[in-house]
């Protein structure tokens, strides 16, 4: 149990406490001011919550529909050369080509592969010295100018010296990717850490709570917000860093798919990769969202 | 309601459930150094006996607060001490509980979690449930148990706060103005719960207060902070025993003439 002393956090029922609650309450109850019954929260239920939800989607489809039209459109008129804006159907017909011949699925698998290892190599360290540099002074002293200038370094200056290291394998894509996603989350945690209620963590002091139970009941829920922001941002940067990686030395995956249809001409595949890289990264993206919501629920 | 508390004492092995005597020792207290250094308190040296109610007024920034966080341990004096039984007080106390100015709620627990994060170490799951179900109850929660502190008023949010400070059976229990942000009626039932759960378990209670008709209602003796002599920060200026036994009468006349006197002490024309 990660909380021994509090009762209400071990997950398990209390309704049968509070029916008896509710019978043992007497006179004295309405001594000490009792109020009725909770009415509940107004303008807030779970399922008008959903509803909305549910308009979001196709409000939000309106635009890319727009978007798939008028380049349709743009491709009939014969503005453009079939090189410059292939016809959407052309591009699907790419996709089918390329799924047919079981290529795609495999450029897709090792790109989305990569990124997950990456991101989630990068994410684990970033919350770890995270919450190191912003729970330790000390900690902040000795790290934080280093990570700094680690930071200030361009992403793409890597690249020669992990291929260098690693070679042109999986390493050194996954390790550029793994720089990517740390920082968002480690400047993200470190900050939000920081700057968590002073007052709540002393009241939490004041009744005898230190070290992990302190982080765990204060300082970590308080930055549940914040770390999510930090994490959306780090699947984002590990997107691209991937494609960085893959435009520079790779065979498989989407980034290599882009840079070899540059140099075949083939411009249907070419929107092929940018649109499935638009769309996984979208998905992702909103997998995360949905796992941020229910933890703001949770913590916040 | 005094049954409820007593037949838990009974049953309660945890946490330090007996008063304790504490005395301040000359405390002072000096905020910055150099040209920007500040004092807040000196001088302040009194002792409170074990089960007594002490009231601390004084006007708003005059050090009410510094006290009492001494007094717990949450900070630390520039000089003097402040010793609760023969033990000096040295960081975080675990023989008392603080309600502080502020309700300090988590945002994130329901109130009856909030309450959960006073009881005492070494209280079991099932002791610690039934009491903090009691608490809620007492302070007129018990209804809100499972609400978060941001869907209650203020005023709850406070009681919810002198209920976590209650579930941990202190041996001083430090109240800074723990009826504040209430209401005159809800304020008026909340001295009564803490009379009653006195009674039922004398703890010694610092109470800090703005109200005069407070302290002379609760306290066993008033102390009132003011200006030091030098200027430099506040000091004990009165020290006041309040006549008779609680409950007192609201409207008796001595205590109405004590009033006067007490609120000129503050600098308030009491007429
Ligand atoms: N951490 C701190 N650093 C600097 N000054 C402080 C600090 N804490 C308190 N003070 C100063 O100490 C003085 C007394 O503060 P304190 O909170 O004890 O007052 P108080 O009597 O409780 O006031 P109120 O009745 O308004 O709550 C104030 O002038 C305040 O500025
Ligand atoms: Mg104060």
């Amino acid at each position: 149990m990660s909380n021994p002393g509090n009762p209400f956090l071990t997950g398990n029922s209390v309704a049968d406490e509070r029916a008896a609650a509710a019978t043992a309450a007497t006179a004295d109850a309405a001594r000490t001011g009792a109020l009725p019954a909770p009415a509940p929260a107004t303008g807030w239920s779970p399922a008008g919550v959903r509803s909305r939800n549910w308009a979001r989607l196709p409000l939000g489809l309106i635009i890319p529909a727009i978007l798939l039209a008028a380049w349709q459109a743009a491709s009939a008129t014969g503005l453009f050369s079939v090189v410059q804006l292939p016809p959407p159907a052309m591009v699907l017909g790419a996709a089918g080509e390329l799924l047919g011949r079981g290529e795609l699925g495999t450029h897709i698998a090792i790109s989305t592969q990569r990124v997950v290892i990456g991101f989630l190599i990068g994410a684990a360290l970033g919350l770890i010295l995270g919450a190191t540099v912003g729970l330790s002074k000390i900690a902040d002293a000795l790290l934080a100018p280093t990570i700094g200038a680690l930071r200030a370094v361009p992403s793409l200056a890597w690249v020669p010296l992990l291929i260098l290291w690693l070679k042109i394998g999986e390493d050194s894509k996954v390790t550029l990717i793994i720089i990517g996603a740390f920082f968002p989350v480690f400047t993200t945690v470190s900050l939000a850490l920081r700057h968590v209620d002073r007052n709540l963590v002393e009241a939490a002091r004041a009744f005898g709570l230190k070290g992990v139970r302190l982080l765990t009941t204060v300082q970590l829920p308080a930055v549940v917000p914040a770390v999510f922001s930090g994490l959306r941002l780090a699947l984002a940067q590990a997107w691209l860093f991937l494609v960085a990686a893959e435009l520079i030395a790779s065979s498989m995956g989407l980034g290599f798919l882009l840079i070899d249809s540059q140099n075949n001409g083939r411009t249907d595949r070419l929107f092929l990769a940018i649109v499935l890289l638009a769309v996984i990264g979208k998905l992702t993206d909103a997998l995360l969202g949905l796992a941020e919501k229910w933890a703001v629920k949770r913590w916040a | 309601m005094t049954a409820v508390l007593s037949s838990e004492r009974a049953g309660n092995h945890a946490g330090t459930s007996s008063a304790l005597p504490v005395s301040f020792r000359g405390l002072r207290r000096t905020f910055g150094t150099g040209n920007a250094a500040h004092t807040v308190l000196q001088d302040v040296t009194f002792d409170v006996a074990a089960g007594e109610v002490l009231a601390i007024l004084g006007p708003s920034g005059c050090g009410k607060s510094t006290l009492l966080r001494a007094a717990a341990g949450l900070d630390s004096p520039s000089a003097g001490s402040v010793v609760i039984q023969d033990t000096p007080v040295h960081g975080i106390d675990p023989r008392c509980a603080f309600a502080f100015q502020e309700p300090r709620l988590l945002p994130w627990h329901t109130l009856q979690a909030n309450v959960a994060i006073g009881l005492p170490t070494g209280c079991s799951a099932k002791e610690g449930k039934a009491k903090v179900s009691r608490l809620l109850e007492l302070v007129g929660l018990d209804s809100f148990a499972k609400h978060r502190p941001r869907e209650v008023s203020g005023g709850m949010a406070q009681r919810a706060s002198l209920a976590r400070a209650l579930a941990r059976n202190p041996g001083v229990l430090l109240l800074d103005e723990p009826f504040g942000a209430l209401d005159a009626l809800t304020r008026i039932k909340m001295q009564d719960l803490l009379l009653d759960v006195h009674q039922a378990e004398p703890t010694t209670v610092l109470l800090v207060t703005h109200d005069v008709d407070e302290a002379l209602q609760l306290a066993d003796r008033i102390i009132v902070l003011g200006a030091a002599d030098d200027g430099q920060g506040a000091t004990i200026v009165r020290t006041v025993d309040v006549p008779g036994t609680r409950p007192r009468d609201r409207a008796s006349a001595e205590l109405a003439a004590l009033r006067v006197s007490l609120l000129a002490s503050l600098g308030v024309d009491g007429h």
